[in-house]
């Protein structure tokens, strides 16, 4: 006989609470990743010591705005679940893992917001 | 905690390094490390978007002799996070789980990870555009 609640496993919820969605998440955002990352280094190291004009041109196409704007997303959601598992796994401090947790994530969000309205002033205004 | 002072298992100190173990930490590390280089991506970015003065000035920091060594040490970070990060892929697909097949794709890792940080640097400096 299982112990286990018949809608905890229905809903395929371990002890963690929340399922494999944290696993999932990470992991589907290692996949955008992988060509975003591929892009943004060919694209990068094909632009080494461009002046403000050439970033402008280069960056003001919706193309790679819109490649940019997603792999900034993607980076930071990536690097959000990477350090939260991070900070679980090494501070045993209840309080300072909650502290540091919203820390992590609000500056994940104000590092993303940044770079995304960065590539946005490139795209409107170069 | 009661449990303070109880011994850690595995004993890290008196445990034989293995290619397993020290790639495991070894993407940890380099996830951690990658985070902080968004600091200098944003900057990069922000940057850009105050205008010609500002970026001028990144540009400079960047291709300085120590921001070109950051920017390396940043390169392997990400290019060995990212094929391990693949390694890792294939094991939730529950592939290359036998430890001679997880021997052989860790030294793949390495060698990726060293061949595609050389190879953008070299394409950096000598490729001229694409």
């Amino acid at each position: 006989m299982s112990l286990r609640s018949p809608i905890g496993r229905v809903r395929g919820l371990g002890s963690a609470k929340e399922g494999v969605s944290h696993w999932w998440s990470q992991r589907m955002s290692a996949v955008a990743l992988v060509p975003l990352t591929l892009w943004f280094v060919a694209s990068v190291t094909s632009h080494i010591g461009a002046d403000h004009a050439a970033m402008t041109a280069w960056i003001g196409s919706p193309m790679t705005a819109g490649l940019f704007i997603l792999l900034i997303a993607a980076t930071f959601y990536h690097a959000y679940l990477g350090l939260q598992v991070v900070i679980e796994d090494y501070i045993h401090s209840e309080s300072l893992k909650i502290v540091s947790l919203v820390l992590i994530k609000g500056a994940c969000f104000v590092l993303a917001l940044i770079g995304i309205l960065s590539v946005l002033t490139l795209l409107f205004e170069g | 905690m009661a449990t303070t002072n109880r011994p850690l298992s595995p004993h890290l100190q008196v445990y034989r390094p293995q290619l397993t173990s020290v790639l495991s930490i070894l993407h940890r590390g380099t996830g951690i490390a990658l985070a902080v280089g968004t600091l200098l991506l944003v900057y990069w970015l922000a940057a850009a978007a105050g205008g010609p003065e500002s970026f001028a000035q990144a540009q400079a920091l960047i291709g300085s002799w120590i921001g070109r060594l950051l920017l390396f040490g940043w390169t392997f970070a990400l290019f060995y996070h990212l094929c391990n990060g693949i390694r890792h892929l294939f094991w939730d697909g529950g592939f290359g789980l036998e430890l001679p097949d997880v021997y052989r794709s860790g030294w793949m890792v390495v060698i990726g990870g060293f061949a595609l940080t050389v190879l953008s640097w070299l394409f950096g400096y000598f490729g001229g555009g694409l």
